[in-house]
């Protein structure tokens, strides 16, 4: 908690600065603690920001395959890394919590990674080095940055981070996650779930209307005259045929969702007395669920390599910064080209990155680059659905180079196949990030 | 017991009891049957979906599974030089002895039996399959003077494949490299019911499964997709590094 405010204060008392003034100070603050850090004999040193699906990943396939030749440290703040993926399926009640947790024990145990549970304050990309909250720096020759997502302040008129426990967002998954189940359950009969879904580019393109299917299954049985109401600015959704017919044959008339044609674009909220106004009219809600406007982790920002959508744009081939060839950016926080903000595409962009990184400081052999991403989503009980692609790697971009969607109308042993590949395909992706 | 004997259970005790004399006496006559019933033509019929992971017969050998000749009386996982997964061998060290009734519970739910085997096989629901599959395996188990030859697991020309493409030696550094696409979804040494276990396979079985994917002879939207943009040589250098993989602890 306190890490958390120390860095909130330093975020606010950026605004005004220049990035490099600020810099200055912090590191030169904290240089005198920062010597042991430098007792590498002689190893290439790789810090990896943020332990999510790009980061832990990386870490650990440059830790693995490197045969201990990189000294590889991991700064992560939290000592569980609950996951996105499949939180959603604990809100409908088809997965333990604690079956979304992990820890870092394997990848500092098996690996041999320095996992440092802290933030990461500030990066100085002269002397390359990353200051942390807690005080001290970390040298690096590459640094990896795979932070995820922060919140574009003002995207939801009436809402910011002080209101995420009336109205929570639940897109970092953990203790909000928690936070929305227990709302959802505590609505009255009959009473009002909204979503403010979030506009173009997301993490997770399925994940909103998944959440609603999910949200529409527990209601369902708990609270089957509830409404569902998302308010969505985008005009179209990923999935939304295969949702859409699926909402209809589970959860007839419970749902309701409204596009930009009708206001959905110009939504407020008024936490205090539970109202969403959408396009001027005032709605009472019982629980709300606000996703706003994303952008990169801070720390991508904070270390100057972001345009001004707040992405950090990346060179396909090897994930590196187009504003630094020493920083990769991983995941939701780049630039990428095509492929969706999802675990699985982090993960994949990681193994490419570990590969560059590898080769850049120990010579291993260096591969074409190669993508690939497939996002399950759940749409009620064994009603499963997918849409994967692959991607190559160009000098302009990731680009996409071929493509599956689910079809509706497939049988209930094919969605159920499809329900059962996810729960293999968790098991295998928390099993490459965390060993 | 079975759903044949059910049948009896009206019938007075000395019914029975010919009807019994009668089996034994079948039994004697017929060595073909393995018990009471159940047929064994039938079973190797059955044993079609075993094939294709297991042998049996002279010459069988390890391919996906371990090779199922004297498999009645020996201990779960108890191969020495197969490399079962961590689970199975537990289970043999831990007891469990492959005799009509353990293996008519594996084969009814082989993680029911043993959680995290590496058998990527959902189970035979049918009691009356069991039976006779069993019937046709107890075959080739005991004193056998001669056994059928073992049938190959999976060939090119099944698959209507050019046998060359067996032949092509792989890189396995490469396919270390290119395997992280795979693990995202395969577990090293996992075995799930939605994504079945590729570690350890002999090489042939592996470039065939990735051919007929690759040229839709196999179906499976995100298989095809992942198989169809890999050359022949990545395919070959995947089975290589899969062959070795290791098991996950
Ligand atoms: C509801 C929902 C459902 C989803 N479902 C799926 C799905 O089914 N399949 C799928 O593939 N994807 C899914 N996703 C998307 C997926 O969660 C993200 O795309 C993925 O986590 C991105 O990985 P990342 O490494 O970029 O970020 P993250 O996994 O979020 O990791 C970022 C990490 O960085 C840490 N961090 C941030 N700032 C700092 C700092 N300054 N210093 C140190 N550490 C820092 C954070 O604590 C965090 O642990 C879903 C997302 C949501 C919200
Ligand atoms: C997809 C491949 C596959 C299929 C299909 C398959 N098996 Fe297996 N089988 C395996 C593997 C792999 C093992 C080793 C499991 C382990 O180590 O956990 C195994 C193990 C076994 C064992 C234990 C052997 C020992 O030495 O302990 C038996 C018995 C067995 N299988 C029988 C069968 C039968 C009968 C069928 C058909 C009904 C079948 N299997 C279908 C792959 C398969
Ligand atoms: C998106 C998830 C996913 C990815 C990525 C993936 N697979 Fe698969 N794989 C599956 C599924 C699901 C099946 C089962 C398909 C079926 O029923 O035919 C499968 C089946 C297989 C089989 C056949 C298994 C059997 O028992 O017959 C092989 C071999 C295989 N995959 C190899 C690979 C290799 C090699 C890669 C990487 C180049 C890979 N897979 C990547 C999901 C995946």
């Amino acid at each position: 908690m306190n890490r958390r405010e120390g860095v909130m204060n330093q975020r606010n008392g950026n605004n005004g600065l220049s990035r490099r003034r600020f810099l200055a100070t912090t590191v030169a603050a904290s240089a005198a603690l920062s010597a042991p850090a430098a007792l590498g004999q002689g190893r290439p040193r790789v810090v990896v920001v943020g332990g999510g699906a790009g980061g832990a990943t990386a870490a650990r396939y440059i830790a693995r395959d490197s045969k201990g030749a990189v000294d590889v440290t991991l700064v992560e703040p939290t000592r569980a890394y609950y996951s996105c993926f499949f939180s959603n399926l604990y809100i409908g009640g088809f997965r333990e919590y604690a079956s979304i947790g992990h820890s870092y024990g394997a990848l500092a145990a098996s690996h041999g990674i320095n996992v440092v549970h802290d933030w990461a304050v500030s990066i100085d990309r002269d002397k390359r080095s990353v200051g942390l909250a807690g005080g001290g720096s970390l040298s690096y020759d590459r640094l990896v940055l795979s932070p995820g997502i922060d919140f574009k302040p003002g995207s939801v008129p009436g809402w910011d981070l002080s209101q995420q426990n009336r109205m929570p967002h639940a897109y970092k998954a953990g203790s909000q996650t928690q936070l929305l189940r227990a709302q959802i359950e505590a609505m009255p009969e009959g009473g009002v779930y909204c979503m403010v879904a979030p506009p173009n580019p997301f993490r997770c393109p399925p994940g909103p209307y998944e959440r609603i299917s999910m949200v529409a299954h527990v209601l369902k049985q708990a609270n089957p005259t509830a409404k569902i109401l998302i308010v969505d600015p985008k005009a179209k959704f990923s999935k939304q045929g295969l949702f859409e017919d699926g909402w209809q044959r589970h959860y007839a008339g419970m749902i309701e969702r409204i596009g930009p044609d009708f206001g959905g674009d110009k939504v407020e909220v008024r936490p205090g007395a539970m109202e969403v106004v959408i396009d001027g009219e005032v709605t009472k809600v019982d629980a709300c669920n606000v996703i706003p406007a994303q952008q990169a982790g801070r720390i991508a920002a904070v270390a100057g390599i972001t345009n001004d959508a707040g992405w950090a744009p990346v060179v396909a081939h090897t994930m590196q910064s187009r504003a630094d060839e020493n920083i990769h950016v991983l995941g939701d926080a780049s630039q990428q080209g095509d492929m969706p903000k999802s675990g699985f595409s982090a993960n994949s962009q990681a193994k490419v990155c570990a590969m560059a990184v590898r080769g850049a400081l120990t010579g291993s052999k260096v591969f074409a680059a190669r993508f690939s991403n497939t996002c399950w989503s759940l749409i009620g009980t064994d009603d499963g659905v997918k849409v994967g692609a692959s991607y190559e790697a160009t000098d302009e971009k990731i680009a996409k180079t071929d493509g599956f969607i689910s079809k509706t109308g497939e049988t209930a042993e094919v969605r159920k196949a499809t329900y059962k590949e996810s729960l293999d395909w968790y098991a295998a992706i928390s099993g490459d990030m965390f060993g | 017991m079975t759903a044949r004997s059910t049948a009896f259970a009206g019938k007075s005790p000395s019914f029975r009891a010919a009807v019994g004399l009668l089996a034994a006496a079948l039994l004697a006559l017929l060595p073909a049957l393995g018990a009471w019933g159940s047929d064994a033509e039938r079973g190797k019929a059955l044993f079609k979906q075993c094939k294709r992971c297991h042998q049996a017969g002279s010459g069988a050998e390890h391919r996906i599974g371990p090779h199922l000749n004297d498999v009645f009386g020996r201990a779960a996982g108890s191969l020495g030089d197969f490399r079962y997964s961590p689970a199975m061998k537990a289970a043999g060290t831990g007891g469990l002895i492959w005799t009509g009734a353990t293996l008519d519970a594996f084969l009814s739910d082989p993680r029911a039996l043993v959680p995290r085997s590496r058998m990527s096989f959902a189970g035979i629901g049918e009691q009356g399959d069991r039976e006779d599959l069993l019937a046709w395996l107890r075959g080739f188990s005991g004193a056998v003077s001669e056994l059928p030859p073992a049938e190959p697991t999976a060939t090119a020309e099944e698959y209507g494949l050019d046998p060359r493409l067996l032949s092509i030696e792989g890189d396995p550094e490469y396919g270390a490299y290119l395997a992280g696409e795979c693990t995202t979804c395969h577990r090293e040494g996992g075995s799930g019911e939605g994504i079945p276990s590729i570690t350890g396979w002999p090489s042939d079985d592996f470039v065939i499964a990735l051919q007929a994917y690759k040229r839709g002879k196999r179906v499976h939207p995100a298989m095809q997709l992942v198989a169809g943009r890999l050359s022949d040589e990545e395919i070959a250098a995947l089975a290589a590094h899969f062959r070795d993989a290791g098991d996950q602890p």
